[in-house]
């Protein structure tokens, strides 16, 4: 798997509300489906029904504190993703959504305080090796939480099982 | 130092001698339980890498409980999914439809569950099982891929929060109270990334079903895990099931907490947790008497056999109001048989409530009960996030199975001491059936 960029520019989509948890991330009345195409249709749809209408590949959603607490479906990383959202900056993440999330390769920001700063449709660059979040559109700078050393592993080999398969060998077949 | 027990059961499954908060382990499983709404994604994932066997088929309990028997065609395409799954890989432990249960009910009811065990499920109210002194914790479908290849997973090694709860239950106040009121203390990430950890004479007052809604809704203050210590009262309830062998483990007197909270349950009153968040809870007298389209009582937090019994108690000789509908949902098909057996569903059904077969239903919208816009609805279940049980716009308000009985006949939020005998009887009954009287007394 290639190394994380270093650098990532997107547009944001800020949702300031604490606590946006999994129902309003994929409702479970889309459960009885996991592929992440027909997921991506309904991203969000409880809490922003034009949210997939707007999102572009490589757009970042930006949100207060305890994003994507609940339930532990892997769907909501699945329908973030598959909507084309690059990165999710939070305040703060529910321990099973951030897990997911590092277990999928899907990158997750803990920047406290930056959804105070973003309008959304502001143009983000986020410098990972730096660990500084960039808002380009007002000028602003902020630093985050560097990954662990353990969740940057897992995103850099693509996922927990690629990470598994890389850590131990091929995992018995 | 002294550790926590989950400390000391996270250290006995990842072969250390002491393991230390924040510190990440790979450590070995004991349980991993699977439904239709996770699993099959972690099939797939883990034949898209060519692993097609399981690491130990004798670890794994299946059982369909999101959407069964099967609400529509992809869902009945799911449960299917389960199903020839583990017919492939041999796993035994399965419950089809007809002796099917939601899964953190079925798996201690049966037997599964063992002091001491580490337990995983691809569904976040896992924590339920920590009340039998396990570490239990909820994850995604790819935890649950890795997990079903090689019995081991990544966790960091949770802080822990004691919660010291003490004194007998006040008259009308059950232990969803007990838990309604820490969650509007703490907060809905008041413990995050934590394990709850309880004790204190409370437990003794508290039955293995009551002490399972405790640990149930961990999760709804962001906790990784719910635990309780392992006393007689758990030992009858695991030997009456079982006779496999477990390790006991206890937190040392000088294990170290990130917080500790004293709560004098005998001051508690019934709980309402208001919509939107499961920590809007308040004292009854301080909930206005909303009109109520809907009341639920089910769910794994809420649908074993003492809450139902306590909901009939309740609602034995009254009719649920006019305009209001009430809807039973047993958390097993045993909880089903027992509430038939007992006369409970005479109880329900003269009252005008719907009884349903055990299922995870409209707890979480999926089917059996969904709400439609504007709709209000008293839930014995665990979140009443915005859209959790149907229409984003509808509202939906937690509280005991006692509380809701309540509400279905009056058709607005209503106190359960408008209906209880004054003296704690069902407190009484549901200890004597859990474990005799003498015990009970012995507990006082």
């Amino acid at each position: 798997m290639p190394e994380l960029p270093t650098k990532l520019k997107g547009y944001a989509h800020v949702y300031e509300r604490a606590h946006i948890n999994t129902d309003e991330i994929i409702p479970a009345r889309y459960l009885n489906v996991h592929e992440e195409a027909e997921l991506a249709k309904h991203a969000m749809e409880d809490i922003d029904v034009d949210f997939v209408k707007r999102v572009q590949p490589g757009d970042f959603v930006i949100a207060g504190d305890d994003f994507g607490c609940g339930s532990s479906r892997e769907h909501a990383v699945w329908a973030l993703r598959g909507a084309g959202v690059r990165a999710v900056i939070a305040n703060s993440f529910a321990r099973i959504f951030f897990r997911n999330a590092i277990n999928n390769g899907f990158l997750v920001i803990e920047c406290p305080g930056a959804v105070q700063s973003i309008n959304t449709g502001d143009e983000l660059e986020i410098d990972l090796a730096a660990g500084r979040l960039r808002n380009l559109t007002k000028g602003t700078e902020s630093s985050f939480v560097p990954l662990s050393d353990f969740a940057r592993e897992l995103i850099t080999a693509g996922g927990l099982l690629p990470y598994i398969q890389k850590a131990h060998g091929a995992v018995e077949s | 130092m002294g550790m926590t027990i989950t400390e000391k059961i996270l250290a006995a499954h990842s072969k250390r001698e002491c393991v230390v908060p924040g510190e990440i382990v790979n450590a070995k499983l004991d349980l991993i339980v699977c439904h239709e709404v996770t699993t099959p994604p972690a099939v797939q994932m883990l034949r898209k890498l060519g692993i097609n066997k399981v690491f130990d088929p004798s670890k794994i309990l299946v059982t369909p409980d999101h959407f069964v028997p099967n609400k529509d065609i992809k869902s009945a395409e799911l449960a299917k999914q389960l199903r020839q799954w583990r017919e492939e890989q041999g796993i035994t432990r399965y419950y089809e439809v007809g002796n099917h249960g939601i899964c953190h009910a079925i798996a201690p009811e049966q037997g599964h569950v063992l002091p001491g065990m580490t337990i995983i499920c691809g569904d976040s109210h896992t924590t339920t099982m920590g009340a039998l002194g396990t570490f239990a914790t909820g994850v995604g479908s790819t935890d649950l891929a890795a997990a079903l290849a090689t019995g081991e997973l990544w966790f960091k090694v949770p802080e822990s929060i004691l919660f010291e709860l003490n004194g007998p239950l006040p008259h009308g106040v059950y232990s969803k109270d007990i838990i309604l009121y820490i969650i509007s203390k703490i907060g809905v990430d008041g413990a995050r990334y934590k394990a709850m950890e309880y004790r204190g004479s409370s437990l003794r007052y508290l039955t293995m079903e009551a002490r399972f809604t405790i640990t149930n809704m961990a999760i709804e203050a962001g906790g990784k895990s719910g635990i309780m210590p392992v006393d007689e009262i758990a030992m009858n309830y695991v030997h009456a099931r079982t006779s496999e062998p477990y390790e006991l483990y206890y937190s040392d007197d000088d294990a170290e907490y990130a917080e500790r909270f004293t709560i004098d349950v005998s001051s508690l009153e019934p709980m309402v947790a208001l919509p939107s968040l499961p920590s809007n809870g308040r004292f009854i007298g301080e909930v206005p008497r909303v009109k109520i389209d809907q009341v639920y009582i089910g769910s794994c937090t809420n649908g074993r056999i003492e809450d139902l019994r306590i909901a009939a108690s309740v609602m034995k000789g009254h009719k649920v109001a006019k305009g209001t509908r009430a809807i039973v949902v047993p958390a097993t098909t045993e909880v089903w048989k027992t509430a038939m057996r007992e006369g409970l569903f005479d109880i329900f059904s003269e009252a005008g409530c719907v009884i349903s077969t055990a299922t995870c239903g409209a707890c979480l919208g999926g089917y059996m009960g969904v709400l439609g816009a504007e709709e209000t609805c008293l839930s014995t279940t665990n979140r009443n996030f915005v859209g959790r049980m149907g229409d984003p716009r509808a509202k939906v308000y937690l509280a005991s199975p006692a509380t809701a009985a309540a509400t279905a006949i009056t058709g607005t939020i209503t106190d359960p001491r408008e209906f209880l005998k004054p003296e704690s009887q069902h407190l009484l009954a549901a200890a004597e059936s859990a474990y005799g009287q003498d015990d009970y007394l012995w507990g006082v």
